[in-house]
């Protein structure tokens, strides 16, 4: 049983992002958004455990547009989707866990 | 597939409000059945129809009234978390002695019963907070 986990906290404020890949399965999903986008960004040591992680890492692209951070500025291994890729991505899993 | 969406946080707060907006909005707009929105806690404060945000922004209320409006979306408001943040259905405003309310078009007030069972209705919820 595959989950979606979403993190909306920035990493340097919250260590959600840091949790949330610790347990999530290697088939399940990390979707970044709203201030959890500051996680994606390349060169950090959010990018270093995202690296390490087994799930699969996106970020929702208009929550990086709103903070001014440009895809090139995205670590490699994440992926940027939009909210048709957030919402099939919620489909895809079987279930959808929230870290608030 | 049916999601329900549940959300936590009042509008202009985060970025909630606006995420389970969006994502409610694609949702339907990739074919699939939103069976419930809930609001809970602070997010009650997205069912008042007394805001008057600049008319350079977003209408956050509007956009959920408009968005239910056309596509019969059921939204519903948690009585307790309600009652407690001054968000009144006419019913209630009468039994609680009040001489207003003030719950926006497209929203209800009902139990907590009605979040379980977007839970067990739904294929997926999705939770919207801080």
């Amino acid at each position: 049983m595959s989950i979606l986990h979403t993190v909306n906290k920035s990493p340097f404020q919250k260590n959600d992002l840091t949790s949330c890949l610790a347990h999530a399965n290697d088939d399940d999903a990390v979707l970044m958004i709203e201030d959890g986008v500051y996680g994606a960004i390349k060169g950090t040591q959010a990018a270093s455990q995202i690296a390490a992680a087994g799930a699969t890492v996106f970020v929702l692209g208009v929550d990086l547009a709103a903070r001014g951070i440009s895809e090139d500025k995205v670590a490699d291994g994440v992926s940027v989707v939009g909210y048709d890729g957030f919402v099939k991505l919620a489909a895809e899993h079987h279930a959808v866990n929230s870290w608030l | 597939m049916k999601f329900g969406v549940v959300v936590n946080e009042g509008p202009y707060t985060h970025q909630a409000s606006d995420s389970a907006y969006q994502f409610t909005k694609e949702a339907i707009a990739q074919g699939h059945e939103i069976i419930r929105v809930f609001f809970y806690h602070d997010g009650v404060n997205n069912g008042t129809r007394l805001t008057v945000p600049p008319g350079d922004d977003r209408h956050i209320q509007n956009n959920w009234s408009e968005l239910a409006k056309e596509h019969n979306l059921d939204m519903v408001v948690c009585i307790a978390a309600a009652q407690r943040r001054g968000i009144l259905d006419e019913n209630e405003a009468k039994r609680q002695g009040k001489d207003a309310d003030n719950i926006a078009e497209g929203f209800r007030i009902s139990g907590l019963g009605q979040l379980i069972e977007a839970g067990i209705q739904a294929d997926r919820l999705v939770t919207f907070g801080d």
